[in-house]
């Protein structure tokens, strides 16, 4: 079981590796001719600024939107919940391409920063709203009692509080836009990512590719260094959950109305025009007839590869949290932080490394279908881990115990006791994975078998020949797909039962 | 732990199995397809008809596909590859992939469309141009040459997509007729005045809403949104540099056979059947609005006759995809 483990990290670190040893392969001289040029000081500019702008923006709008919904009088406050959670279900290309068709204005540097915060401020709004739920008021009337006033016990007890989980989110925020490919190319955004897949198509796997992806890791990585630097060594324990009130609620009064027409602005920008626009190229594409004949196969292949990639990404979850929670040494926590380090990097990389590594040691698995769901494991691993870890932790392993003194063998112990318990925890990281594959797109752009189309490729070929009609049907079926794993996150998130 | 796994795993595997078969073929011929895949389904169907070979299209982008041969090697499942632009067919020709093809296959097409080892011939051809925006420019206010595109005056004003393969082979154009010194030249003027998008499509549609005045694209994007809707170019209009001009450049599909190929007297005949009459004819009545080179078969106006195009003396050999890549990342487009 370690080794399994092992191996299984091992795989997710192979990207890294790759970088690692393709940028050593090439010689310093040529590597800084081509890193030490203004096309490179260029992309990163771009990456750079957006990085702030969005992840600033996403901040703003998941912070004010999470206080308004758990910590004032807002009326509806559930449903406003459900319609700030919704833009989750918007993959941030169809967000992209919504916009695009509905007006090219937004191919600036302020609008590719509005259109990415608004796909990806739910990162920020969803932890603000589960720290504001869980934190108990008794503190802050202890501040008020102590004389402080409400502004500054927001400012002293409320905001420290809740901000580790506003920078967990704003990492999440960084690092996908990081990623981001298809929205920052429909935006007409050049980012380092989206120079990767240009030179890819250019010069498909050449060191060009292969430089911008070490940037691009070294980017993700100053990121995580930079969030856990800003995270410092503050601890924010407390002994005993206790049994928290629901806070007292600040009282809009007059202005609640200004606050709701804000709010049904921003709602209707984040998700009313997105839904607009699918829906009127919908309607447009429909006159030019809907082609079915590639919808239904591309559809049933995003469902085969989102279920197989679930499935086994669960079963390589399975030991890392195996060895992770029950034997709980330096090792096997060491192994399940890599899978999460790996899963930072953006599809590109990982999809890069896996094409050279084939081409080069495995032609076999070059341009298969395995290959692309290795690549899917190794990008979405931590989902798994996340949904089993929670699952393995409430097994006590006492249980086995009495199973194996009443004469069961381990395995007969294993399948009758703990899989059993397990069983929910594994549905869900199954469905959780299932569910990012089904709407990822750079490395199934680069992976996927020549002739074997998903929703997203075809979606993407397209949206990006301003086939706008024709792209409609395609997006509206990864909305669909990505609607329930919204729902489940919006409910989780303010506890409410699954 | 061990049988749960072993469970997953399989299960796991059996799901793969399925998806993997479903795409898997057995005796058909394998076609590399970087064309227009809207083309081929167009085609292929009355290829199978007449001739009962059944053929199973892999679609792709021209350099993706021929890096992907070069990868298989001799292992390549393709028998055939049909590229949209030259340069990438000249790559996997230059790695000695590729069949020589039988006379009568390459015969219809003029020689000046096909290389001189007869390793793979033309059989479509684009054309570049410059569509411009009737509302922001005037017919008079247009440039004589593409190089002029890269003069000041011009800052701010033109488009286009370098990173596909389309304008890369304009730059192999302008590299093979102008040599490197001035190709850098006019490309670093090209990134200095120009606005950049990915496809020729946006670009198009960029220079019909008006974002930017003129654009250089392949004529056929405008005559098929022209006889679609007119959405993204009824404010626009072609220019036609001609005069033998770089700008005037004809881009040449081209088709091959592999030399690895399973199929191989399938594969010539496939070939044959895109350069003989009937397949040139299917070409020219679909709605791809490219320009056949059998000379027996013409398109029908509205769309410039390709007699009229008067492009520069550019032999397909000599367009060279790695070197206009060298030049394209060193002046930073890419």
């Amino acid at each position: 079981m370690p080794a399994l483990a092992g191996a299984i990290a091992a795989a997710c670190l192979l990207p890294v590796a790759y970088v690692l040893w393709s940028t050593a392969s090439l010689g310093p001289a040529e590597a800084y001719d081509f890193l030490v040029r203004p096309r490179i000081g260029e992309l990163l500019w771009n990456t750079g600024r957006l990085l702030v702008g969005g992840v600033g923006l996403s901040v703003v709008f998941g912070v004010s939107g999470a206080w308004l919904v758990e910590r004032t009088s807002l009326p509806l406050a559930g449903w406003w919940h459900g319609a700030l959670c919704a833009p989750l279900a918007i993959p941030a290309f169809v967000n992209g391409y919504a916009w695009v068709a509905t007006t090219h204005a937004v191919q600036s540097y302020l609008g590719a920063v509005l259109v990415v915060s608004l796909s990806y401020y739910p990162l920020v709004y969803l932890p603000a709203v589960a720290a504001l739920r869980r934190l108990d008021p008794s503190l802050e009337e202890v501040a008020a009692s102590l004389g402080k006033r409400p502004r500054e016990v927001f400012l002293r007890v409320v905001l420290p509080t809740v901000a580790p989980a506003v920078l967990g989110g704003a990492l999440l925020v960084g690092l996908h836009l990081l990623a981001e490919y298809g929205a920052l190319q429909l935006l007409n955004y050049p980012t380092l990512t989206t120079a990767i897949l240009q030179q890819y198509g250019a010069a498909f796997n050449g060191p060009a590719a292969t430089l911008l992806a070490g940037v691009l890791l070294v980017a993700c990585l100053g990121l995580l260094a930079l969030e856990m630097l800003a995270r410092g060594p503050a601890r924010r324990a407390r002994v005993g959950s206790g049994t928290a009130r629901p806070a007292t609620r600040l009282r809009l009064g007059r202005v609640t109305v200004p606050v709701v027409v804000a709010l049904a602005a921003f709602v209707a920008l984040a998700v009313g025009l997105p839904a607009a626009s699918l829906v009127r190229w919908l309607v447009r594409g429909a006159s030019a007839e809907l082609d079915l004949a590639s919808l239904l196969p591309a559809a049933g292949t995003s469902v085969a590869l989102a279920a197989v990639a679930g499935v086994v990404a669960t079963a390589a979850a399975l030991p890392v949290v195996w060895e992770a929670v029950r034997r709980r040494n330096r090792w096997s926590l060491g192994v399940e932080r890599i899978a999460y380090v790996t899963s930072a990097l953006p599809g590109v990389v990982v999809a890069l490394a896996l094409v050279t590594v084939a081409i080069g040691w495995l032609p076999w698995l070059y341009q298969t279908l395995p290959l692309l769901v290795v690549a899917y494991v190794i990008l979405f691993l931590p989902r798994a881990l996340v949904a089993v870890r929670a699952v393995l932790e409430l097994v006590p392993p006492r249980l086995e115990e009495v199973a194996l003194s009443l004469g069961l063998s381990r395995a007969g112990a294993m399948r009758r006791v703990t899989l059993p318990l397990l069983l929910p925890g594994l549905a869900t990281a199954t469905a959780m994975v299932a569910l990012a594959v089904s709407t990822e797109l750079t490395a199934t752009l680069l992976l996927a078998p020549i002739g074997t189309t998903t929703l997203a490729t075809e979606f993407w070929s397209e949206a990006s020949s301003v086939a706008y009609g024709a792209a409609a049907p395609y997006a509206l079926a990864l909305v669909l797909l990505a609607m329930p794993a919204t729902i489940l996150l919006g409910r989780s998130s303010r506890g409410e039962a699954r | 732990m061990k049988p749960l796994s072993a469970v997953v795993v399989s299960v796991g595997v059996a799901l793969l199995g399925t998806t993997l078969t479903s795409c898997s073929s057995g005796d058909a011929l394998v076609v590399y397809n970087a064309q227009h895949e809207q083309l081929m389904e167009e085609l292929v169907p009355a290829f199978e008809k007449e001739t009962g070979i059944d053929v199973e299209l892999r679609n792709g982008s021209d350099l993706e596909l021929a890096a992907q041969l070069v990868a298989e090697g001799k292992k390549s499942p393709a028998d055939v590859f049909l590229t949209e632009n030259s340069p990438a067919m000249a790559a996997v020709e230059r790695e000695g992939l590729l069949a020589t093809l039988p006379d009568d296959v390459t015969a219809p097409i003029p020689e000046q469309y096909r290389p001189a080892s007869n390793a793979w011939t033309g059989f479509v051809a684009r054309s570049t141009v410059l569509v411009y925006n009737t509302d922001e420019i005037t017919e008079a206010e247009l440039p004589a040459s593409l190089l002029d595109l890269a003069k000041p005056e011009w800052k701010g004003k033109i488009s286009f997509s370098p990173t596909g393969a389309d304008f890369q082979a304009i730059v192999a154009g302008v590299l093979a007729t102008e040599g490197e010194a001035a190709t850098k030249t006019w490309l670093e003027g090209l990134k200095a005045n120009g606005t950049v998008y990915d496809g020729n499509n946006v670009v198009l549609e960029s220079v019909n809403a008006g974002k930017v005045p003129v654009g250089v694209i392949y004529h056929y994007y405008w005559y098929r949104d022209q006889a679609e809707s007119g959405d993204v170019s009824d404010h626009s209009k072609l220019h036609f540099f001609g005069n033998q001009d770089p700008g005037a450049f004809v881009s040449v599909s081209g088709a091959g056979v592999l030399a690895s190929a399973e199929h191989k007297t399938d594969a010539e005949k496939f070939v044959g059947y895109l350069t003989g009459k009937t397949g040139q004819q299917g070409l020219a009545d679909s709605y791809a609005l490219e320009y056949p080179l059998n000379p027996d078969v013409q398109l029908d106006p509205p769309v410039k006759p390709f007699a009229e195009l008067d492009p520069p003396a550019v032999a397909v050999s000599d367009l060279d995809s790695d070197a206009v890549v060298d030049l394209m990342t060193e002046v930073g487009f890419l």
